[in-house]
């Protein structure tokens, strides 16, 4: 194949993608959509391999080790564990961008000052997205602490980082080719790598939605200018479409948390130290037995389940969905109220109820619910914490102050699943637990709920 | 004049990627980034472009390295993204009674 008809195969594959996206706008074309999106990627692949020059052995060897690893994982995965799953992929994507810039300036060290400008921005963006992710999966699969590291003179190393970068990338823009540049180049891939750790460590597990899509966006980004420096129209344009996609996700997960990008970035919030124990709302809770919480869901008309991350934890989505199904036999009205930033990234609940086949109908937003929260008889809190916290709305001092949340304080009778009174995430006691409308039912929430079953199935 | 006209193009997508995105709603933003990842593995189609026979040793293992990792990221994307929104149903296809 000629090198124009290819890069006419390239328009197609971007028509495909750009399709793909547009069709993910619902969730009914949305299938069709990826698989539409996954037919581009074949077309550019298959009209790639038809240039001339290309050593096969070599490419096949990579794909087939790449379609092995990408499979299995796919489809061994399971749906908790999208989070960990998506920023492993991220990291994948950077670090292949970084490859790709060092490959052809290995190859072809006389570049111009623009390709040396874009092969710095591959090789340090793609290289802070790898280690970046590998360090929010850490943090995710609980293999490291989900707590921010926070360290003295944190932002000083970071600064200092960056400054290297910025000069070891200006001193070699202007002279790629000469002896030195090799070494700086070097330099920078270094930096990059440990610039993705040292700008992660600080961000706390429950902040994880910003930053995979801060990471998805960096992905996107790499790869896009891994196209300047070969001058490949494909990879700028769906390396910019992603690119903008996790900028909208990192926008959305900040506002839903009230914060700017650079509180989120920068203030290691979540850490240890922010609030000290046994301040906050105190006062006298109301524990509730199984059989106490099945006489006031069986008496309700309307329930509505707020699941957070410990949902995903206690892999509680399918009894969930049982109980759901047992109210919805008795007569009641059923929905599932999702905010935000419950979850490790943004839609993390959605799928997770998808996969235990809550119908998606059923499943609503926070700012679709909260108008008719007074008429819901009983809210089912699940593993969620500081995004029903009234404190929110009413403390002016509580550092959530001002973060929207699910208003579930103004239902009829609030229940809440818990494993014990130890305050969430953002180390803040949640007043919700406190108010006179809320029962407490304390256990594993899978457990919780499975006795609630039994209650139900020995009442029929 | 080629890298006006590729930053042109990027401009130009960049403002495609805000409209279309803008449209997705929140129960579809796990597919939509673990779709939009697979994308980005474009790289991919860089990589295997720079796989040429002429080209030895170290280039080849970077370029080998490469296309390993952006397969992984391709297939693996696509994969998981299909899986996921299988899972999608409206209630009177879902298990419902």
């Amino acid at each position: 194949m000629s090198p124009v008809a290819i890069n006419f195969v390239y328009i197609v594959s971007a028509a495909l993608f750009i399709f793909g996206l547009k069709m993910l706008s619902s969730p009914s074309t949305a299938r069709r959509g990826n698989l539409l999106s996954a037919l581009g990627m074949l077309l550019a692949i298959i009209a790639t391999l038809l240039a001339s020059g290309l050593s096969y052995g070599w490419i096949m060897l990579g794909m087939g080790i790449g379609t092995i690893i990408g499979l299995v994982s796919a489809y061994k995965v399971e749906m908790t564990q999208m989070p960990e799953m998506v920023a492993l992929f991220n990291g994948f994507g950077g670090i292949s961008s970084l490859l790709l810039a060092w490959a052809e300036y290995h190859q072809h060290p006389q570049v111009s000052t623009f390709i040396a400008i874009v092969a710095f921005l591959s090789a340090f963006i793609g290289g802070v997205t790898f280690t970046g992710s590998m360090v929010a999966f850490g943090k995710l699969s609980g293999k490291i602490t989900q707590k921010a590291v926070v360290f003295k003179g944190q932002h000083l190393i970071n600064g200092a980082i960056l400054v290297t970068a910025l000069l070891a990338a200006a001193l070699f823009a202007l002279s790629p080719a000469n002896g030195w540049g090799y070494t700086l180049f070097i330099l920078i891939v270094l930096v990059a790598l440990g610039f993705g750790v040292t700008s992660t460590l600080p961000i706390g597990g429950a902040d994880m939605p910003v930053v995979i899509s801060l990471l998805n966006s960096y992905s996107g980004l790499a790869a896009c200018a891994a196209g300047f420096v070969i001058s490949n129209n494909i990879l700028i344009v769906a390396g910019a479409l992603v690119g903008a996609s996790g900028i909208i996700l990192t926008n959305i997960m900040c506002k839903a948390m009230n914060r700017s990008l650079a509180n989120v970035l920068f203030s290691g919030f979540g850490s240890a130290v922010t609030v000290a124990e046994g301040d906050g709302p105190q006062g006298e809770v109301r524990p509730a037995s199984a059989e106490d919480v099945y006489y006031i869901l069986e008496a309700a008309d309307s329930v509505v389940f707020v699941p957070g991350y410990g949902l995903a934890v206690a892999q509680a989505q399918h009894v969930v969905k049982e109980l759901g199904d047992l109210l919805e036999a008795n007569g009641t009205e059923v929905s599932y109220a999702i905010h935000p930033v419950a979850g490790r990234m943004p839609g993390h609940m959605n799928v997770l109820l998808a996969e235990a086949n809550v119908p998606y109908d059923q499943l609503v937003e926070m700012d679709e619910i909260n108008p008719r929260m007074d008429s819901v008889d009983v809210c089912v809190v699940i593993g969620a914490n500081d995004v029903v916290n009234p404190a929110a709305i009413e403390d002016e001092n509580s550092p959530i102050y001002g973060m929207p949340i699910i208003e579930t304080f103004k239902a009829k009778t609030v229940i809440v699943l818990k494993r014990s009174m130890n305050p969430g995430f953002a180390g803040i006691q949640n007043a919700l637990f406190f108010r006179p409308n809320t029962r407490m039912y304390f256990g594993d929430a899978k457990a919780s709920i499975q006795a609630l079953i039994a209650e139900f199935k020995d009442a029929e | 004049m080629e890298a006006v006209y590729l930053t042109l193009i990027f401009v130009l997508a960049i403002f495609l990627g805000f409209e279309l995105i803008s449209k997705v709603p929140s129960t579809l933003h796990t597919p939509l980034m673990s779709g939009s990842n697979a994308i980005s593995g474009i790289t991919l189609i860089g990589a295997l472009a720079s796989l040429k026979s002429e080209h030895l040793g170290f280039a080849i293992f970077l370029s080998t390295l490469a296309v390993i990792f952006a397969t992984i990221n391709v297939v693996g994307g696509y994969a998981v993204t299909n899986r996921m929104l299988e899972m999608f149903k409206k209630k009177a296809k879902g298990g419902a009674q």
